[in-house]
């Protein structure tokens, strides 16, 4: 109580010092005065009676002063001075203030926003609550893409029941593609919407209530239910202006009347989550016995029961997974099922554990060479500072206080640099949370949040005592005889001060090595995933997601596509055409191929990626057919079954062997193979191709269906001719977008792009900082050596002879420095290794071009002051004394 | 070292001040000044000046208050009073010193004997 009054007081005193003081005042002449008459009247005479009533009295000053200590608040008093002497030298030294604070600004900012897209991906909890209960439920298997880490309705529904450790257990359905639904709204053009099937307790399960309405109800979830659906919250808000009537109405989804039971909160994105870079707009029931014979087709993921450990979990999930039943209608079809349980967040992030802490050590460095950097800056200023220093010390100023004062401005350039940024954290932040096209989980969700705010506040202290508290410590332990000598023109500086100046300067280029080296490292890798043969030409391919109406009939199937085909490829322009269901690195789901009348053992067979194609597809796309013949339309629903597989698939299946015109099983259908094609990256560019196989898309079930073109104009010219061909034959066809091929490309390695282009622009920086702080040095020296320059030019020392000597100081600096760097790099680049593609650790390019370009940026950085020194009139240097 | 010394002067004079307060009732400062240096017989010399920091310490605790008023010869003064809370602590106060003392007299009595 006592001390709060108290502080409260001082505070109040603190804003009342013209008033507290002319009381003082008031008081003590009062105070005087009737001391004075007190010895008056015992018989002094007045002057004597002063004199001794002030000598009783004590210092009136000290007595005024320690009035002010006991009332208000001496610290925030002698802060305020501080500050206040602190803005007046920074505005005199505009430039330096000016430099200092971008430069703190850059490495700053850099800092926070790695911080909160590291805060975002790693650090925070997924956005669920009690997210660390959350598992997602893969398989041991390592091959054959996502049909091989999902599992079949009867296999869920048996795992729900007959597990103990979760407390539910739900999935999605894995194969699903953008743009797959039809919305109709009155009498319009059909827009194309992006929907993802999910269990009835899905949304229950990762805890996600609704925004507005309800969730799937258990009726919604059976057979022939009435449709529901859920919208997402962007897709409420962009597709129906956020009309919150439209719950419980019924909308048009692919013809079918389909209620909107509620909209989900904006808080949450399944893509972000689940499958980054990809937005989904509805939701609707995943209805288990509808899929009953359609395989692996669920995703899983589940919520543990309090208290049980994901090892617990893993220890039933190893006994129960082997028993469950694929199809519970063909008892004898095996499973073969394995349960691999990985917590939620590990599953979201733990892959780009490395590549995020790679990046965030990437800008500590900027920082730590930020703070190098102006360390030297303080310490030129110092150094042109320290009779002002001196004066203040003669005149009583302690040291503590000395260090105050310098401390104070290095709090003030740190703080003017973290709110500057801040500014450019928050641009870069907002920039990367609209980003969608980056296949980075949880993306849309960064921004500066309090702990990225808490976060800049550590670093500006900590920046602030980091590069103040150096040159303060030097500035206040200097004598003063020291330092007013120092001062004296004359007398070269001293060597200590030059020593600690280059040891800096040092340290900058080795830590700016450092970045480099990893920088070009991971270029060079980046650079060598760009190269990969993807066994199809990327360029001048476009897709499109066509809707045509075959009732389920191969044959009338295969009619409309070879007319589609025809039509498109009339178009001018377009160089040829062809259909798939699935595309290369998008949505993929496997089967298996094995050679007839060979028995395997189950390791020697692998989940095999189907691809249901038209004739003319691997053309369109540019894949190549090694040997054998591409689909025919003649190979129709009624003649022999025809299959084309990768040189992978041929060289395991037939080894030694020409495939062509051998019987192979495909899914348990019979197929000769008519081809083998170049392997293709059909999952990620940097992995290895897996097993792959083409069917005829008239033989086989295609699941949607993808219009590629090759042509040499740009997507966009063509979209409205080809769409309009597409309506001409389908008039529901949906408006979606002309896809370039490259996009698939480019989104397969936005994450690598991504980590590349920030790592390089941080090298870029710290490259940049590095000659920034050689070129104050280098520049610095020859300002304080200019009359010993002159000298040595009187004395006959060349032009060309001061320059060399110039820049072989500044070389020196940097061969030293670099020693350092790429002894540290060796290290460095053995750490990242695993992040490497195609790329050693060693590579020489990278080594070599960093030795290179830090070179000619400290000759760079050496030769301007070099010509500044060289420049010298040694008759003005001699005489400026 | 000199901190320390100040530290339990500041504490004494504090309590000198207050029990001025309470066994005179309103007082400027340069009364109590008077009054500390009578007591004290003396004994210690007190810088007048001090007092008015101490002053303003008791007051911001709300120990003492304080108004303008007119002295006997017609001067404008500040006069002080002691408050409850000031009676209050006055108390705590005096009762610690007391025991402080007590301790300090019987254990220095101990060392005088063991001298001997």
């Amino acid at each position: 109580m006592g001390a709060i009054r108290e502080a409260c007081n001082r505070l109040r005193s603190f804003f009342q010092k013209q008033q507290q003081n002319s009381d003082l005042d008031a008081e003590i002449a009062t105070h005087v005065e009737l001391a004075v008459e007190e010895n008056m009247r015992h018989g002094m005479p007045e002057a004597e009676a002063r004199r001794k009533a002030l000598a009783r009295f004590g210092g009136v000053q000290q007595a005024k002063e320690r009035h002010r200590a006991a009332r208000g608040l001496p610290w925030l008093d002698i802060l305020l001075q501080d500050m206040h002497y602190t803005f007046r030298t920074l505005r005199r030294d505009r430039s330096f203030t000016i430099v200092a604070v971008l430069i703190l600004a850059l490495g700053i900012g850099a800092n926070v926003a790695v911080f909160s897209v590291v805060n975002t991906i790693l650090l925070r909890p997924l956005p669920f609550p009690e997210p660390q209960r959350l598992v997602r439920i893969l398989t041991k298997k390592t091959t054959g893409g996502e049909s091989s880490q999902t599992y079949s309705s009867d296999a869920t529904k048996e795992y729900q029941q007959r597990n103990h450790s979760f407390q539910s257990v739900t999935g999605y359905f894995a194969f699903t593609s953008s743009d797959n639904y039809k919305l109709t709204v009155g009498q319009g053009q059909p827009v194309p919407v992006t929907g993802i099937l999910v269990m009835g307790n899905f949304f229950r399960t990762i805890g996600v209530e609704p925004f507005l309405g309800r969730l799937f109800t258990a009726d919604e979830c059976l057979p022939n239910s009435r449709p529901a659906v859920l919208l997402s919250y962007a897709f409420w808000k962009r597709q129906f202006d956020g009309n919150r009537g439209i719950v419980g109405q019924a909308i048009d989804l692919n013809g079918t009347p389909t209620t909107v039971v509620g909209i989900l909160p904006d808080t949450f994105d399944f893509g972000s989550v689940f499958s980054p870079g990809a937005k989904v707009d509805i939701f609707t029931p995943f209805i288990l016995s509808n899929f009953e014979d359609d395989g692996n087709v669920l995703a899983l993921m589940g919520r543990l029961k309090p208290g049980v450990t994901l090892a617990q979990a893993q220890a039933e999930a190893d006994l129960l997974f082997p028993k469950l039943d694929f199809n519970q209608k063909h008892p004898n079809w095996y499973g073969n099922y394995t349960g691999r349980l990985l917590g939620m967040k590990e599953y979201v992030s733990g892959k780009l554990r490395r590549p995020l802490i790679v990046l965030w050590c990437a800008v500590g460095m900027i920082l730590l060479i930020v703070c190098v950097n102006l360390s030297n800056l303080l310490l030129a200023r110092t150094a042109a500072r320290s009779k002002e220093f001196a004066m203040r010390s003669a005149l009583g100023a302690g040291r503590g206080r000395l260090i105050r004062q310098l401390l104070t401005e290095s709090l003030i350039l740190s703080s003017a640099g973290s709110l500057v940024g801040l500014g450019i954290a928050f641009a870069v932040v907002e920039f990367l949370a609209h980003q969608g096209s980056i296949a980075l989980p949880l993306l849309s969700s960064v921004r500066i949040d309090a702990s990225a705010l808490a976060w800049t506040i550590a670093i500006a202290i900590v920046t602030a005592a980091a590069f103040g508290l150096a040159p303060g410590l030097k500035m206040s332990a200097g004598n003063l005889q020291e330092a007013l000598k120092d001062a004296g023109s004359g007398a070269s500086e001293g060597r200590k001060h030059e020593g600690l100046r280059s040891a800096l300067v040092i340290s900058e280029i080795a830590l700016a090595c450092v970045l480099l080296v990893g920088a070009g490292l991971l270029l060079r890798s980046f650079l060598h995933i760009l190269n990969v043969n993807l066994g199809f030409e990327p360029s001048h391919a476009a897709a499109i997601q066509m809707d045509y109406d075959d009732g389920g009939n191969a044959a009338k199937r295969g009619a409309i596509w070879q007319e589609i085909i025809r039509r498109v490829e009339a178009i001018p322009g377009i160089e040829t055409a062809g259909i798939s269901d699935n595309l290369p690195l998008s949505r993929n789901r496997s089967w298996g191929i094995q050679a007839k009348g060979h028995t395997y053992r189950p390791r020697d067979l692998q989940g095999t990626f189907v691809f249901m194609i038209s004739p003319g597809y691997l053309r369109a796309i540019g894949m190549h057919l090694l040997e054998g013949r591409d689909i025919r339309w003649s190979d129709t629903p009624t003649s022999q079954k025809v299959v084309i597989i990768n040189q992978t698939v041929a060289r395991a299946l037939w080894p030694g062997e020409d495939p062509i015109g051998h019987i192979a099983l495909v899914g348990g259908t019979e197929a000769t193979v008519i081809g083998v094609i170049e392997d293709v990256q059909e999952s990620s560019v940097e992995g290895q191709a897996g097993w792959q196989m083409y069917l005829s898309a008239t033989q086989f079930g295609p699941e949607g269906s993808e219009l590629v073109v090759r042509t040499k104009l740009p997507p966009d010219a063509l979209a409205s001719s080809v769409m309009a061909t597409l309506r001409q034959i389908n008039p529901g066809q949906p408006a979606t977008a002309f896809r370039p091929i490259q996009g698939l490309v480019d989104h397969a390695v936005s994450p690598q792009r991504f980590f590349v282009l920030l790592v390089d622009i941080f090298a870029a920086l710290g490259l940049f900082l590095a000659s920034l702080g050689i070129y104050g040095v280098i520049s610095y020296s020859v300002t304080q050596r200019t009359q010993e320059i002159g000298i040595r030019m009187a004395l006959g020392a060349s032009r060309s002879r001061v320059q060399l000597g110039v820049i072989w100081k500044t070389l020196r600096l940097a061969l030293v420095g670099m020693l350092v760097g790429l002894a540290a790099s060796v290290v460095v680049a053995r750490l990242i290794a695993t992040l490497l593609f195609g790329t050693a650790p060693t590579d020489p390019a990278a080594f070599a071009g960093t030795i290179l370009i830090l070179s000619a940026v400290a000759f760079l950085a050496g030769y301007i002051p070099a010509r500044r020194a060289s420049r010298i009139n040694p008759m003005i240097a001699l005489r400026n004394n | 070292m000199a901190d320390v010394k100040l530290d339990l002067l500041q504490g004494t004079l504090d309590l000198m001040v207050l029990q001025t307060l309470a066994s005179m009732g309103s007082l400027h400062g340069y009364g109590i000044a008077r009054r500390i240096e009578q007591v004290s017989g003396d004994e210690i010399l007190l810088n007048q000046g001090t007092i008015y920091a101490s002053l303003v310490r008791l007051q911001q605790r709300g120990w003492i208050s304080a108004q303008w008023g007119t002295s006997d010869n017609n001067r404008k003064a500040k006069y002080y009073a002691i408050t409850r809370s000031g009676r209050g602590q006055l108390a705590k106060d005096s009762a610690y010193w007391r025991r402080l003392s007590s301790v300090m007299g019987r254990v220095l009595a101990m060392q005088t004997e063991g001298d001997r």
